[in-house]
């Protein structure tokens, strides 16, 4: 790591701030600017016309978490990041760990699974939607060949899995290409010297390989969890609508639907807050821990 | 690897293969099902290609994907490739800008700016829907190129980048450039920018991909379906409920809809995974 700071700066009394501008002018108007208004209006309560305002402290939020439907969101929320990352994660370690050991055909099988990276989630979605839709996919027609009828647009949890599974699957690339530069770095003589000493392809791995790669794990599970979080509204938007009955609606499509579907603006906006917490939790997370990596 | 036995190198090979199959199904099902009538996708599925690839994507490009209600997609994909392109090129540009005044520079609430660039990574657009929706309305930028790219050019991730990459940049070059005569601005274009060549092509791939793939802010500030990216299109031709579906045409779009973004990672794969790699640092 070389040193925070130049030793050897131009001088200019102007320039930095030109060069700065354009990027601090869009921060403060479009990022700044308007998270601030979010958390204003968090305190603020409008009557049904939308003809007066009042100041009402934490009201909002008392109310938000004071609604079944609120707290049966974050529920939802938690289950679906959860189960995401969790297949996610497990999908593309072990994907990763076959892809370190083979010689022949490596960047083949890397090329094709880097596919789904650049894919929209709202795209991967639709794929998935295909697939399972009652009528014309063909995953739904096979499972009702074995005797197991598909409606995700009845079926609560149905409709649930098939958003886990169409975001898991766009999420494992990502993993995947993490987890193989993870395991290149460990160093072949620790796992051979393992190898000499008796210990088979399992417990090498249970007990070397694993808590070697545990800082990329750690990484890539916050920033799934983020990815699940904040990034999923469109497979959500695409292919359940947040239904049926709610199943899944997670948070952020939720404050969409509050704010721009019910025009709810205090409600909306309190949600946005605690969304903005959730995210910055977890990026000091990440930031606290990528600074103990350095160190590592 | 210690094990060199044919029965592990099969195992290996297996679990890749079910790997492969299971990300590479539903592109290839969604492929075979954009060359078929929406007849022949009722009822029984196609495992196999169709005759009606011209005829599909003919009319998907030309006439929308659903009749009414859904630009062309030919329109759609030119109003993706301006937004892919000005948010890479925008943001590269005014992050590779500040980083250069906060390395290069002393000056009065330097480390204000760094910070206050480093919220913007806190603050995702789905934190902020309504009032930023309120900034770009009043700012009079709804349904304009404008309005889908501007306030997605702000990038704490891009500048953080060429920080890290400018601090390893020696510092005899910038005293050499200067016994030379260089300027602040001669040093950067002649000597900073050429040596952030490959920082800058692998950025621009990942921010490409960002864009293109934008789905929830186009859905907020266009309303004019010319206007519409195809990402965001995407919803507009996805049947809902049991309306007897173009199931074909949709497929179509959805092909074209993410052609670009696919070739763009398999093409430049070196620097994507460099860009991959390198903006989570």
């Amino acid at each position: 790591m070389s040193a925070v700071h130049k030793r050897v700066v131009f001088r200019n009394r102007v320039l930095p701030y030109v060069l700065v501008a354009p990027q601090l002018a869009i921060t403060l108007v479009f990022f700044i600017w308007p998270a601030g208004q979010a958390l204003f209006q968090s305190l603020l309560l409008q009557d049904a016309f939308g003809l007066s305002t009042r100041f009402v402290w934490f009201e909002n939020f008392e109310r938000l978490f004071g609604d079944a439907y609120y707290l049966h969101s974050f529920r939802v929320t938690i289950v679906f990041s959860l189960a995401t990352a969790g297949l996610a994660l497990g999908a593309a370690l072990l994907l990763a760990v076959m892809a370190d050991r083979v010689i022949h055909g490596a960047v083949g099988y890397k090329t094709l699974l880097m596919a789904p990276y650049a894919i929209a989630p709202v795209v991967a979605g639709v794929l998935w939607l295909f697939m399972f839709n009652p009528t014309v996919g063909i995953i739904a027609y096979i499972l009702r060949g074995l005797g197991y009828g598909w409606n995700h647009q009845l079926n609560g949890g149905q409709a649930l899995l098939l958003v886990v599974l169409a975001a898991a699957w766009k999420q494992i690339s990502y993993n995947f290409l993490f987890f193989l530069a993870g395991l290149q770095a460990i160093p072949k003589a620790v796992i051979e010297a393992a190898a000499i000493d008796g210990a088979g392809p399992g417990t090498r791995f249970w007990w070397i390989v694993f808590p070697l790669l545990s800082p990329t794990t750690f990484f890539l599970l916050v920033v799934n969890l983020v990815y699940a979080f904040f990034d999923t509204f469109g497979i959500i938007h695409a292919v359940t609508a947040g239904g049926p009955a709610k199943a899944t609606e997670t948070l952020v499509y939720k404050v969409f639907n509050d704010g721009f579907i019910g025009l709810d603006f205090g409600g909306s906006a309190a949600q946005s807050v605690i969304l903005m917490a959730i995210v910055i939790g977890l990026t000091v997370i990440q930031f606290r821990y990528i600074e103990r990596r350095v160190v590592y | 690897m210690v094990e060199r036995q044919p029965i592990w190198t099969f195992a290996t090979h297996a679990v890749l293969g079910l790997g492969l199959l299971i990300v590479a199904f539903p592109l290839y099902i969604t492929l075979a099902a954009s060359t078929h009538t929406a007849q022949e996708l009722l009822g029984h599925v196609p495992l196999w290609f169709g005759d009606r690839f011209v005829e599909n994507y003919a009319r998907a490009l030309t006439a929308g994907g659903r009749g009414a209600g859904s630009a062309p997609v030919l329109r759609m994909l030119a109003n993706s490739l301006v937004v892919a392109l000005v948010i890479a090129v925008g943001k590269i540009a005014i992050s590779i800008l500040s980083a250069y005044a906060i390395v290069y520079f002393r000056f009065p609430f330097r480390m204000t700016c760094f910070w206050t660039i480093f919220l913007t990574l806190m603050l995702p657009v789905e934190v902020r829907i309504m009032p930023t929706f309120k900034v770009v309305a009043d700012l009079g930028l709804l349904n304009s190129y404008a309005g889908l790219t501007i306030p997605l050019i702000a990038s704490a991730t891009a500048t953080f980048l060429f920080r890290q990459f400018f601090l390893t940049v020696p510092e005899e070059l910038t005293e050499a450039a200067r016994i030379d005569g260089a300027g602040a601005l001669r040093f950067f274009w002649s000597i900073l920018a050429p040596l952030s060549k490959t920082n800058i092509a692998a950025l621009f791939v990942i921010l490409f991909i960002f864009g293109w793939n934008q789905y929830l802010w186009p859905l907020l500030v266009t309303t004019d379906e010319t206007m519409s990216t195809v990402v965001m299109g995407i919803k507009r031709v996805v049947p809902t409920g049991d309306a007897a579906a173009e199931w074909n045409l949709v497929m179509a779009t959805v092909v074209l809809a993410m052609l670009p973004p696919v070739a763009i990672v398999v093409l430049g794969q070196r620097w994507f995974i460099k860009g991959l790699i390198e903006t989570e640092k």
